[in-house]
Protein backbone atom coordinates (compact mmCIF):
# COMPACT_ATOMS: atom_id res chain seq x y z
CA UNK A 1 0.00 0.00 0.00
CA UNK A 2 1.44 3.64 -0.65
CA UNK A 3 1.26 6.00 1.65
CA UNK A 4 -1.44 8.44 2.88
CA UNK A 5 -4.15 5.82 2.56
CA UNK A 6 -5.19 3.35 5.79
CA UNK A 7 -7.20 0.32 4.10
CA UNK A 8 -9.78 -2.03 6.28
CA UNK A 9 -8.80 -0.17 9.56
CA UNK A 10 -12.39 -0.40 10.96
CA UNK A 11 -13.42 3.46 11.72
CA UNK A 12 -10.21 5.07 10.80
CA UNK A 13 -10.86 7.74 8.20
CA UNK A 14 -9.00 7.30 5.37
CA UNK A 15 -6.61 9.28 4.19
CA UNK A 16 -6.08 11.26 0.98
CA UNK A 17 -5.96 9.02 -2.30
CA UNK A 18 -3.58 9.73 -5.03
CA UNK A 19 -4.05 8.29 -8.62
CA UNK A 20 -2.52 8.48 -11.71
CA UNK A 21 -3.50 8.38 -15.66
CA UNK A 22 -1.49 5.40 -16.87
CA UNK A 23 -2.84 5.37 -20.68
CA UNK A 24 -5.81 7.14 -22.80
CA UNK A 25 -5.70 4.50 -25.30
CA UNK A 26 -4.64 1.35 -27.13
CA UNK A 27 -1.27 2.94 -28.49
CA UNK A 28 -0.53 5.31 -25.75
CA UNK A 29 3.25 5.56 -24.41
CA UNK A 30 4.18 3.43 -21.85
CA UNK A 31 7.45 4.72 -20.16
CA UNK A 32 5.34 8.08 -18.61
CA UNK A 33 3.14 5.57 -16.83
CA UNK A 34 6.71 3.37 -15.52
CA UNK A 35 7.40 7.53 -14.35
CA UNK A 36 3.99 7.74 -12.07
CA UNK A 37 4.22 4.51 -10.63
CA UNK A 38 7.63 5.01 -9.21
CA UNK A 39 7.64 8.48 -8.37
CA UNK A 40 4.28 9.32 -8.24
CA UNK A 41 3.38 7.99 -4.53
CA UNK A 42 0.31 6.04 -5.93
CA UNK A 43 -2.02 4.20 -4.67
CA UNK A 44 -3.45 3.24 -8.05
CA UNK A 45 -2.43 3.53 -11.64
CA UNK A 46 -5.17 3.59 -14.64
CA UNK A 47 -4.75 2.19 -17.65
CA UNK A 48 -7.34 3.14 -20.38
CA UNK A 49 -6.90 1.04 -23.68
CA UNK A 50 -9.90 0.13 -24.75
CA UNK A 51 -12.07 2.26 -27.63
CA UNK A 52 -15.27 1.26 -29.38
CA UNK A 53 -14.25 -1.45 -31.93
CA UNK A 54 -11.01 -2.46 -29.91
CA UNK A 55 -13.54 -4.59 -28.22
CA UNK A 56 -14.97 -6.29 -31.23
CA UNK A 57 -11.13 -6.87 -33.05
CA UNK A 58 -10.50 -8.85 -29.94
CA UNK A 59 -13.50 -10.80 -29.85
CA UNK A 60 -12.55 -12.21 -32.99
CA UNK A 61 -9.03 -12.88 -31.59
CA UNK A 62 -10.78 -14.83 -28.76
CA UNK A 63 -13.03 -16.59 -31.41
CA UNK A 64 -9.23 -18.21 -33.09
CA UNK A 65 -7.96 -18.35 -29.66
CA UNK A 66 -9.81 -18.77 -26.20
CA UNK A 67 -6.68 -17.83 -24.32
CA UNK A 68 -6.41 -14.83 -26.22
CA UNK A 69 -8.86 -12.15 -27.17
CA UNK A 70 -7.42 -9.29 -24.04
CA UNK A 71 -5.37 -5.79 -25.30
CA UNK A 72 -2.80 -6.26 -27.75
CA UNK A 73 -0.38 -4.28 -25.35
CA UNK A 74 -1.28 -6.11 -22.47
CA UNK A 75 2.25 -8.29 -22.19
CA UNK A 76 4.21 -4.94 -22.51
CA UNK A 77 2.67 -2.55 -19.86
CA UNK A 78 2.67 -5.02 -17.65
CA UNK A 79 6.18 -6.69 -17.85
CA UNK A 80 7.03 -3.14 -17.80
CA UNK A 81 4.62 -1.68 -14.70
CA UNK A 82 4.59 -4.78 -12.81
CA UNK A 83 7.89 -4.60 -10.91
CA UNK A 84 8.05 -0.99 -10.31
CA UNK A 85 4.04 -1.17 -8.28
CA UNK A 86 6.09 -4.51 -6.69
CA UNK A 87 8.09 -2.02 -5.13
CA UNK A 88 5.55 1.15 -4.43
CA UNK A 89 2.88 -0.85 -3.90
CA UNK A 90 0.83 0.73 -6.81
CA UNK A 91 -2.21 -0.72 -7.70
CA UNK A 92 -2.87 -0.84 -11.32
CA UNK A 93 -6.44 -1.17 -12.82
CA UNK A 94 -6.91 -1.50 -16.30
CA UNK A 95 -9.55 -2.30 -18.94
CA UNK A 96 -7.17 -4.49 -20.62
CA UNK A 97 -9.20 -7.39 -20.20
CA UNK A 98 -10.91 -6.59 -23.68
CA UNK A 99 -12.88 -9.16 -24.87
CA UNK A 100 -11.19 -11.97 -22.22
CA UNK A 101 -10.44 -10.67 -18.74
CA UNK A 102 -10.62 -13.94 -17.43
CA UNK A 103 -7.69 -15.16 -19.87
CA UNK A 104 -6.27 -11.56 -19.39
CA UNK A 105 -5.57 -11.86 -16.03
CA UNK A 106 -4.31 -15.35 -16.34
CA UNK A 107 -1.57 -13.86 -18.86
CA UNK A 108 -0.45 -11.26 -16.07
CA UNK A 109 -0.07 -13.90 -13.51
CA UNK A 110 2.57 -15.80 -15.95
CA UNK A 111 4.33 -12.63 -16.53
CA UNK A 112 4.43 -11.84 -12.94
CA UNK A 113 5.95 -15.27 -12.17
CA UNK A 114 8.62 -15.12 -15.09
CA UNK A 115 9.28 -11.88 -13.25
CA UNK A 116 9.88 -13.49 -10.26
CA UNK A 117 6.65 -11.49 -8.52
CA UNK A 118 4.02 -12.72 -6.49
CA UNK A 119 0.68 -11.06 -7.17
CA UNK A 120 -2.84 -11.55 -7.25
CA UNK A 121 -5.49 -10.56 -9.84
CA UNK A 122 -8.99 -9.80 -10.08
CA UNK A 123 -10.88 -9.90 -13.19
CA UNK A 124 -14.57 -8.50 -13.69
CA UNK A 125 -16.71 -10.45 -15.77
CA UNK A 126 -20.23 -10.27 -17.43
CA UNK A 127 -20.07 -7.43 -19.74
CA UNK A 128 -19.94 -9.40 -22.63
CA UNK A 129 -23.97 -9.70 -23.67
CA UNK A 130 -23.50 -10.83 -27.46
CA UNK A 131 -26.71 -13.92 -26.82
CA UNK A 132 -28.66 -11.42 -24.57
CA UNK A 133 -28.70 -9.03 -28.04
CA UNK A 134 -29.02 -11.70 -30.72
CA UNK A 135 -31.56 -12.77 -28.43
CA UNK A 136 -33.57 -9.49 -29.15
CA UNK A 137 -33.22 -8.45 -25.39
CA UNK A 138 -31.99 -5.06 -26.55
CA UNK A 139 -33.69 -1.73 -26.11
CA UNK A 140 -34.35 -0.71 -29.16
CA UNK A 141 -34.23 -3.90 -30.96
CA UNK A 142 -31.14 -3.56 -33.49
CA UNK A 143 -31.86 -3.38 -37.21
CA UNK A 144 -32.23 -6.80 -39.04
CA UNK A 145 -29.28 -6.10 -41.28
CA UNK A 146 -26.99 -5.30 -38.01
CA UNK A 147 -28.23 -8.63 -35.85
CA UNK A 148 -27.42 -10.84 -38.76
CA UNK A 149 -24.11 -9.41 -38.81
CA UNK A 150 -23.21 -9.08 -34.76
CA UNK A 151 -19.77 -9.89 -34.05
CA UNK A 152 -19.81 -8.01 -30.53
CA UNK A 153 -21.63 -6.85 -27.67
CA UNK A 154 -20.43 -5.25 -24.34
CA UNK A 155 -22.14 -3.60 -22.20
CA UNK A 156 -20.32 -0.52 -20.04
CA UNK A 157 -20.56 -1.43 -16.54
CA UNK A 158 -19.86 0.85 -14.04
CA UNK A 159 -18.01 1.77 -10.69
CA UNK A 160 -20.65 0.14 -8.91
CA UNK A 161 -19.24 -3.44 -10.25
CA UNK A 162 -16.12 -2.58 -10.86
CA UNK A 163 -15.44 -1.75 -6.84
CA UNK A 164 -16.42 -5.54 -5.99
CA UNK A 165 -13.12 -6.49 -8.03
CA UNK A 166 -11.05 -3.11 -6.65
CA UNK A 167 -12.35 -4.73 -3.00
CA UNK A 168 -10.87 -7.52 -3.22
CA UNK A 169 -7.47 -6.10 -2.75
CA UNK A 170 -5.90 -7.83 -5.97
CA UNK A 171 -2.77 -6.28 -7.19
CA UNK A 172 -3.96 -5.87 -10.48
CA UNK A 173 -7.68 -5.34 -10.80
CA UNK A 174 -9.22 -6.17 -14.91
CA UNK A 175 -12.07 -5.71 -16.64
CA UNK A 176 -13.48 -5.28 -20.39
CA UNK A 177 -16.41 -3.06 -20.99
CA UNK A 178 -16.87 -0.45 -17.92
CA UNK A 179 -17.04 2.95 -18.51
CA UNK A 180 -13.81 4.72 -18.62
CA UNK A 181 -14.75 6.90 -15.87
CA UNK A 182 -15.26 4.12 -13.35
CA UNK A 183 -11.81 2.72 -13.94
CA UNK A 184 -10.96 5.95 -11.63
CA UNK A 185 -14.21 6.21 -9.68
CA UNK A 186 -14.05 2.20 -8.00
CA UNK A 187 -10.85 3.01 -6.85
CA UNK A 188 -11.90 6.35 -5.24
CA UNK A 189 -15.38 5.07 -3.81
CA UNK A 190 -13.69 1.72 -2.58
CA UNK A 191 -11.05 4.11 -1.06
CA UNK A 192 -12.87 6.49 1.07
CA UNK A 193 -16.29 4.16 1.35
CA UNK A 194 -18.20 5.81 -0.27
CA UNK A 195 -21.96 5.15 -0.38
CA UNK A 196 -23.54 4.16 -3.52
CA UNK A 197 -26.00 6.65 -3.79
CA UNK A 198 -24.14 9.82 -2.33
CA UNK A 199 -24.52 10.81 -6.18
CA UNK A 200 -22.91 14.04 -5.67
CA UNK A 201 -19.51 11.86 -4.36
CA UNK A 202 -20.22 9.10 -7.68
CA UNK A 203 -20.38 12.24 -9.59
CA UNK A 204 -17.00 13.98 -8.41
CA UNK A 205 -15.42 10.52 -8.81
CA UNK A 206 -16.90 10.74 -12.59
CA UNK A 207 -15.76 14.13 -13.40
CA UNK A 208 -12.01 12.60 -11.47
CA UNK A 209 -12.25 9.82 -14.39
CA UNK A 210 -13.27 12.22 -17.34
CA UNK A 211 -10.53 14.18 -16.86
CA UNK A 212 -7.93 11.65 -16.29
CA UNK A 213 -8.59 8.85 -18.77
CA UNK A 214 -7.27 10.47 -21.63
CA UNK A 215 -3.61 10.49 -19.72
CA UNK A 216 -1.75 13.00 -21.85
CA UNK A 217 -4.76 15.02 -22.97
CA UNK A 218 -4.88 16.84 -19.57
CA UNK A 219 -1.23 17.75 -19.26
CA UNK A 220 -0.57 19.09 -22.69
CA UNK A 221 -1.29 16.51 -25.29
CA UNK A 222 -3.76 17.33 -27.95
CA UNK A 223 -3.71 20.93 -26.61
CA UNK A 224 -0.55 22.44 -27.44
CA UNK A 225 0.21 25.30 -30.61
CA UNK A 226 2.79 27.30 -31.61
CA UNK A 227 2.27 30.32 -30.05
CA UNK A 228 -0.53 30.85 -28.23
CA UNK A 229 -0.95 27.34 -26.77
CA UNK A 230 2.81 26.91 -25.97
CA UNK A 231 3.52 23.86 -23.72
CA UNK A 232 6.59 23.30 -22.53
CA UNK A 233 9.24 19.95 -23.17
CA UNK A 234 6.67 17.97 -25.48
CA UNK A 235 8.21 15.10 -25.83
CA UNK A 236 9.21 14.60 -22.49
CA UNK A 237 5.12 14.48 -21.79
CA UNK A 238 4.12 13.63 -18.20
CA UNK A 239 1.38 11.72 -17.33
CA UNK A 240 -1.34 12.55 -14.83
CA UNK A 241 -2.05 12.15 -11.14
CA UNK A 242 -4.73 13.36 -9.00
CA UNK A 243 -4.70 14.38 -5.00
CA UNK A 244 -8.25 12.65 -4.31
CA UNK A 245 -10.03 14.45 -1.04
CA UNK A 246 -12.76 12.22 1.05
CA UNK A 247 -15.41 14.73 -0.45
CA UNK A 248 -14.02 14.20 -3.87
CA UNK A 249 -12.73 17.32 -4.72
CA UNK A 250 -9.20 16.78 -6.22
CA UNK A 251 -6.17 18.09 -7.30
CA UNK A 252 -4.87 17.61 -10.96
CA UNK A 253 -1.05 17.58 -11.25
CA UNK A 254 1.85 15.96 -12.70
CA UNK A 255 5.33 14.79 -11.39
CA UNK A 256 7.99 17.40 -10.94
CA UNK A 257 10.44 17.34 -13.96
CA UNK A 258 8.39 15.99 -16.25
CA UNK A 259 7.56 18.29 -19.95
CA UNK A 260 3.32 19.38 -20.72
CA UNK A 261 1.80 21.42 -17.92
CA UNK A 262 -1.64 21.65 -16.24
CA UNK A 263 -3.35 24.48 -16.64
CA UNK A 264 -7.26 25.69 -16.43
CA UNK A 265 -7.63 26.16 -20.34
CA UNK A 266 -6.10 22.26 -20.96
CA UNK A 267 -8.56 21.46 -17.88
CA UNK A 268 -11.57 22.95 -19.69
CA UNK A 269 -10.91 21.26 -22.80
CA UNK A 270 -10.85 18.27 -21.29
CA UNK A 271 -13.86 18.83 -18.63
CA UNK A 272 -15.95 19.40 -22.04
CA UNK A 273 -14.13 16.43 -23.98
CA UNK A 274 -16.19 13.99 -25.31
CA UNK A 275 -19.70 14.72 -23.99
CA UNK A 276 -23.14 16.21 -24.79
CA UNK A 277 -25.03 17.92 -22.35
CA UNK A 278 -22.57 18.92 -19.18
CA UNK A 279 -25.83 19.43 -16.66
CA UNK A 280 -26.93 15.54 -17.43
CA UNK A 281 -23.53 13.34 -18.19
CA UNK A 282 -25.12 9.75 -17.97
CA UNK A 283 -23.09 7.00 -16.95
CA UNK A 284 -24.37 3.64 -15.24
CA UNK A 285 -23.37 4.99 -11.54
CA UNK A 286 -25.04 8.51 -11.92
CA UNK A 287 -26.28 11.39 -14.21
CA UNK A 288 -23.96 14.05 -13.61
CA UNK A 289 -23.75 17.32 -13.66
CA UNK A 290 -20.48 19.00 -14.96
CA UNK A 291 -21.65 23.04 -14.89
CA UNK A 292 -21.75 22.84 -11.61
CA UNK A 293 -17.87 22.24 -11.52
CA UNK A 294 -15.86 25.25 -10.22
CA UNK A 295 -12.04 25.17 -11.36
CA UNK A 296 -8.98 27.00 -9.90
CA UNK A 297 -5.36 27.23 -9.96
CA UNK A 298 -3.20 27.69 -6.60
CA UNK A 299 -0.14 26.99 -7.91
CA UNK A 300 1.80 26.69 -11.09
CA UNK A 301 0.46 22.58 -12.49
CA UNK A 302 -2.04 22.12 -9.86
CA UNK A 303 -5.90 22.42 -10.68
CA UNK A 304 -8.23 22.08 -8.29
CA UNK A 305 -11.57 20.38 -9.03
CA UNK A 306 -14.66 20.45 -7.36
CA UNK A 307 -18.62 21.05 -7.13
CA UNK A 308 -19.95 18.57 -9.22
CA UNK A 309 -23.35 17.66 -8.76
CA UNK A 310 -25.03 14.14 -9.12
CA UNK A 311 -28.70 12.53 -9.65
CA UNK A 312 -29.52 8.70 -9.88
CA UNK A 313 -28.29 7.20 -12.69
CA UNK A 314 -30.48 5.19 -15.64
CA UNK A 315 -32.29 1.75 -15.26
CA UNK A 316 -30.56 0.58 -18.13
CA UNK A 317 -26.84 -0.21 -19.02
CA UNK A 318 -25.85 1.25 -22.41
CA UNK A 319 -24.27 -1.67 -25.14
CA UNK A 320 -22.25 -1.08 -27.62
CA UNK A 321 -22.72 -3.85 -30.52
CA UNK A 322 -20.22 -4.53 -33.55
CA UNK A 323 -21.07 -5.94 -36.55
CA UNK A 324 -19.35 -6.41 -39.78
CA UNK A 325 -19.67 -3.48 -42.12
CA UNK A 326 -17.59 -5.03 -45.35
CA UNK A 327 -13.64 -4.03 -46.04
CA UNK A 328 -12.69 -0.02 -46.73
CA UNK A 329 -9.57 -0.12 -49.23
CA UNK A 330 -7.11 2.74 -49.92
CA UNK A 331 -4.76 3.96 -52.13
CA UNK A 332 -2.71 7.42 -52.02
CA UNK A 333 -0.13 8.72 -54.64
CA UNK A 334 1.48 12.45 -54.88
CA UNK A 335 2.04 14.81 -57.11
CA UNK A 336 4.56 18.34 -56.90
CA UNK A 337 5.20 21.48 -59.02
CA UNK A 338 2.94 23.74 -61.13
CA UNK A 339 -0.32 21.93 -61.70
CA UNK A 340 0.13 19.61 -58.88
CA UNK A 341 -3.77 19.36 -57.88
CA UNK A 342 -4.68 19.53 -61.35
CA UNK A 343 -3.37 16.59 -62.26
CA UNK A 344 -4.44 14.54 -58.70
CA UNK A 345 -7.49 15.37 -59.64
CA UNK A 346 -7.15 13.68 -62.82
CA UNK A 347 -5.27 10.80 -61.29
CA UNK A 348 -8.64 10.69 -58.83
CA UNK A 349 -11.20 10.78 -61.54
CA UNK A 350 -9.09 8.18 -63.72
CA UNK A 351 -9.34 5.76 -60.95
CA UNK A 352 -12.80 5.88 -59.82
CA UNK A 353 -13.60 5.80 -64.31
CA UNK A 354 -11.28 2.56 -63.77
CA UNK A 355 -13.04 1.09 -61.05
CA UNK A 356 -16.28 1.47 -63.19
CA UNK A 357 -15.05 0.38 -66.32
CA UNK A 358 -13.84 -3.06 -64.74
CA UNK A 359 -16.40 -3.84 -62.32
CA UNK A 360 -15.25 -3.09 -59.19
CA UNK A 361 -18.52 -2.94 -56.90
CA UNK A 362 -18.09 0.38 -54.13
CA UNK A 363 -20.66 1.26 -51.90
CA UNK A 364 -19.19 4.90 -51.48
CA UNK A 365 -16.03 6.13 -53.10
CA UNK A 366 -14.26 9.44 -51.67
CA UNK A 367 -11.62 11.54 -53.27
CA UNK A 368 -9.60 13.80 -51.25
CA UNK A 369 -6.41 15.91 -52.12
CA UNK A 370 -4.29 16.09 -48.80
CA UNK A 371 -2.96 19.82 -48.45
CA UNK A 372 -6.47 20.94 -50.00
CA UNK A 373 -9.84 19.15 -48.76
CA UNK A 374 -9.11 15.96 -46.84
CA UNK A 375 -9.77 17.20 -43.68
CA UNK A 376 -12.48 19.98 -43.80
CA UNK A 377 -13.75 19.70 -47.82
CA UNK A 378 -14.71 22.69 -49.12
CA UNK A 379 -14.47 24.93 -46.02
CA UNK A 380 -10.88 25.49 -47.26
CA UNK A 381 -10.08 27.98 -48.61
CA UNK A 382 -8.46 28.26 -52.18
CA UNK A 383 -4.98 28.27 -53.21
CA UNK A 384 -2.37 26.74 -54.98
CA UNK A 385 -0.29 24.15 -53.02
CA UNK A 386 3.06 23.25 -54.54
CA UNK A 387 2.87 19.51 -53.30
CA UNK A 388 -0.28 17.57 -53.42
CA UNK A 389 -1.16 13.97 -52.60
CA UNK A 390 -4.38 12.48 -53.89
CA UNK A 391 -6.54 9.76 -51.47
CA UNK A 392 -8.76 7.41 -52.54
CA UNK A 393 -11.11 5.48 -50.30
CA UNK A 394 -13.74 3.08 -50.74
CA UNK A 395 -16.02 1.40 -49.03
CA UNK A 396 -17.03 -2.54 -50.48
CA UNK A 397 -18.62 -5.57 -49.13
CA UNK A 398 -15.45 -8.28 -50.38
CA UNK A 399 -11.61 -7.60 -49.40
CA UNK A 400 -11.15 -8.32 -53.07
CA UNK A 401 -12.85 -4.79 -54.23
CA UNK A 402 -10.92 -2.80 -51.62
CA UNK A 403 -7.98 -4.42 -52.61
CA UNK A 404 -8.58 -3.03 -55.96
CA UNK A 405 -9.02 0.92 -55.33
CA UNK A 406 -5.08 0.20 -54.42
CA UNK A 407 -4.30 -1.60 -57.33
CA UNK A 408 -5.51 1.08 -59.41
CA UNK A 409 -4.24 3.85 -57.73
CA UNK A 410 -0.75 1.87 -57.97
CA UNK A 411 -1.20 1.28 -61.79
CA UNK A 412 -1.17 5.69 -62.40
CA UNK A 413 2.43 5.06 -61.47
CA UNK A 414 2.55 3.70 -65.30
CA UNK A 415 -0.71 4.84 -66.50
CA UNK A 416 -1.83 7.81 -65.01
CA UNK A 417 -1.06 11.79 -64.91
CA UNK A 418 2.93 13.11 -65.04
CA UNK A 419 5.37 12.73 -62.03
CA UNK A 420 3.34 11.05 -59.96
CA UNK A 421 4.85 9.12 -57.18
CA UNK A 422 5.16 7.58 -53.74
CA UNK A 423 2.49 5.13 -53.91
CA UNK A 424 0.77 3.53 -50.85
CA UNK A 425 -2.07 1.40 -50.47
CA UNK A 426 -4.09 -0.59 -47.59
CA UNK A 427 -7.01 -2.75 -46.64
CA UNK A 428 -8.51 -2.97 -43.34
CA UNK A 429 -11.68 -4.49 -42.38
CA UNK A 430 -14.53 -2.33 -41.09
CA UNK A 431 -16.76 -3.23 -37.81
CA UNK A 432 -19.79 -0.93 -37.31
CA UNK A 433 -20.82 0.14 -34.15
CA UNK A 434 -24.52 0.46 -33.06
CA UNK A 435 -25.83 1.74 -29.45
CA UNK A 436 -28.75 -0.07 -27.81
CA UNK A 437 -29.56 -0.61 -24.02
CA UNK A 438 -30.14 -3.22 -21.76
CA UNK A 439 -31.93 -3.15 -18.05
CA UNK A 440 -29.67 -3.44 -15.70
CA UNK A 441 -31.36 -6.59 -13.90
CA UNK A 442 -30.85 -8.35 -16.99
CA UNK A 443 -27.11 -8.78 -16.03
CA UNK A 444 -27.19 -9.12 -12.49
CA UNK A 445 -26.72 -12.91 -12.42
CA UNK A 446 -23.68 -13.00 -15.10
CA UNK A 447 -21.69 -10.33 -13.28
CA UNK A 448 -19.19 -11.65 -11.00
CA UNK A 449 -15.44 -11.36 -10.09
CA UNK A 450 -12.59 -14.41 -9.80
CA UNK A 451 -9.21 -14.03 -8.55
CA UNK A 452 -5.80 -15.53 -10.39
CA UNK A 453 -2.70 -15.83 -8.02
CA UNK A 454 1.25 -16.15 -9.31
CA UNK A 455 3.60 -17.11 -6.47
CA UNK A 456 7.24 -15.84 -8.03
CA UNK A 457 9.01 -17.45 -5.30
CA UNK B 1 -15.27 46.84 -33.38
CA UNK B 2 -12.67 44.77 -35.24
CA UNK B 3 -13.42 41.40 -37.16
CA UNK B 4 -11.21 38.58 -36.29
CA UNK B 5 -10.79 34.86 -36.60
CA UNK B 6 -11.69 33.25 -33.50
CA UNK B 7 -8.29 31.55 -33.24
CA UNK B 8 -7.37 34.84 -32.20
CA UNK B 9 -9.35 34.77 -29.25
CA UNK B 10 -10.29 31.20 -28.00
CA UNK B 11 -9.42 27.78 -28.25
CA UNK B 12 -11.26 24.45 -29.01
CA UNK B 13 -11.06 20.65 -28.73
CA UNK B 14 -13.16 17.91 -30.31
CA UNK B 15 -14.02 15.26 -29.58
CA UNK B 16 -15.89 11.98 -30.62
CA UNK B 17 -19.49 9.85 -30.22
CA UNK B 18 -20.64 7.84 -33.16
CA UNK B 19 -21.39 10.45 -36.12
CA UNK B 20 -21.64 13.03 -33.51
CA UNK B 21 -18.75 15.24 -32.68
CA UNK B 22 -18.62 17.91 -30.21
CA UNK B 23 -16.27 21.24 -30.19
CA UNK B 24 -15.87 23.13 -26.67
CA UNK B 25 -14.78 26.61 -27.50
CA UNK B 26 -12.94 28.83 -24.63
CA UNK B 27 -11.84 32.61 -25.09
CA UNK B 28 -8.34 32.75 -23.83
CA UNK B 29 -10.17 35.82 -21.49
CA UNK B 30 -12.60 35.40 -19.73
CA UNK B 31 -13.82 39.03 -20.76
CA UNK B 32 -14.77 37.50 -24.44
CA UNK B 33 -17.08 34.89 -23.41
CA UNK B 34 -20.21 36.70 -23.45
CA UNK B 35 -18.82 38.19 -27.07
CA UNK B 36 -19.05 33.90 -27.63
CA UNK B 37 -22.12 33.83 -26.26
CA UNK B 38 -23.99 36.59 -28.43
CA UNK B 39 -21.85 35.97 -32.13
CA UNK B 40 -21.02 32.41 -31.91
CA UNK B 41 -24.83 30.53 -32.20
CA UNK B 42 -25.95 27.45 -33.13
CA UNK B 43 -27.21 28.49 -35.89
CA UNK B 44 -23.94 29.77 -37.24
CA UNK B 45 -21.95 26.79 -36.06
CA UNK B 46 -24.75 24.65 -38.48
CA UNK B 47 -24.35 26.55 -40.99
CA UNK B 48 -20.47 26.84 -41.26
CA UNK B 49 -20.26 23.02 -41.07
CA UNK B 50 -22.91 22.23 -43.65
CA UNK B 51 -20.92 21.42 -46.17
CA UNK B 52 -19.31 18.48 -44.02
CA UNK B 53 -22.50 16.86 -43.93
CA UNK B 54 -23.56 18.29 -40.26
CA UNK B 55 -27.64 18.00 -39.89
CA UNK B 56 -28.22 19.64 -36.69
CA UNK B 57 -26.04 21.81 -33.24
CA UNK B 58 -26.82 22.49 -30.37
CA UNK B 59 -25.26 24.66 -28.25
CA UNK B 60 -24.78 24.15 -24.16
CA UNK B 61 -23.19 27.08 -21.99
CA UNK B 62 -20.60 26.50 -19.12
CA UNK B 63 -20.68 30.15 -17.50
CA UNK B 64 -18.27 28.61 -14.24
CA UNK B 65 -15.65 28.14 -16.52
CA UNK B 66 -16.45 30.67 -19.45
CA UNK B 67 -16.90 27.48 -22.11
CA UNK B 68 -18.97 26.61 -25.26
CA UNK B 69 -19.83 23.39 -25.92
CA UNK B 70 -21.14 22.44 -29.22
CA UNK B 71 -22.63 18.95 -29.96
CA UNK B 72 -22.72 18.49 -33.92
CA UNK B 73 -25.06 15.61 -35.45
CA UNK B 74 -23.65 14.04 -38.67
CA UNK B 75 -20.27 15.19 -37.98
CA UNK B 76 -18.48 12.07 -38.95
CA UNK B 77 -19.24 10.67 -42.43
CA UNK B 78 -21.56 7.99 -40.53
CA UNK B 79 -19.45 7.18 -37.67
CA UNK B 80 -16.18 6.61 -36.70
CA UNK B 81 -16.05 2.90 -37.39
CA UNK B 82 -17.53 3.45 -40.74
CA UNK B 83 -16.47 6.51 -42.26
CA UNK B 84 -13.82 6.95 -45.21
CA UNK B 85 -12.82 10.26 -44.01
CA UNK B 86 -8.91 10.79 -43.58
CA UNK B 87 -10.05 12.23 -39.83
CA UNK B 88 -13.01 9.75 -38.94
CA UNK B 89 -12.91 11.01 -35.26
CA UNK B 90 -13.12 14.36 -36.46
CA UNK B 91 -9.86 15.45 -34.62
CA UNK B 92 -9.40 18.29 -37.12
CA UNK B 93 -12.62 19.94 -36.94
CA UNK B 94 -12.09 22.07 -33.93
CA UNK B 95 -9.62 23.93 -35.57
CA UNK B 96 -12.44 24.42 -38.90
CA UNK B 97 -14.83 26.03 -35.93
CA UNK B 98 -12.05 28.57 -35.09
CA UNK B 99 -11.88 29.88 -38.57
CA UNK B 100 -14.91 31.38 -38.09
CA UNK B 101 -15.17 35.34 -38.09
CA UNK B 102 -16.15 37.49 -34.61
CA UNK B 103 -16.46 41.51 -33.85
CA UNK B 104 -14.35 42.43 -30.72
Amino acid sequence: MAQGAVKGMGNAMPGPMRIGGGAGFAGDRVDPAVALVEHGALDYVVLECLAERTIALAQQERRRDPALGYGVSLDARMAALLPVAAKTGCRIVTNLGAANPSAAAQRIAVVARAQGHSITVAALLGDDVLDLVRDGQGEPTLPPEIMARLVSANAYLGARELRRAVATGADVVISGRVTDSALFLAPAAHHFGWPETDWDLQARGIVLGHLLECAGQITGGYYMDAGLKAVPEPARLGFPLAEVSPDGSFTVTKLPGTGGAVTLPIVIEQLFYEIGNPAAYLTPDVTANFTAVALAQPAPDRVHVTGARGTPPPDSYKVVACYDHGFIGEGEISYAGTGAAERARLAGEIVRERLRLTGVPCQRLRLDLLGINALHGDLAPAGRPYEVRLRVAASTESEGAAAAVGDEVEALLTNGPAGGGGARRHVRPVLGVAATFLRKALLADRIRVIEVSADGR
Amino acid sequence: MVARKLHEIAHARSGDKGDVSNLSLIPFDASHYPTLVAQVTAARVADHFAPLGVTAVERYEMPRVHALNFVLRGALGGGVTVSLRLDPHGKSLSYALLELDVEI
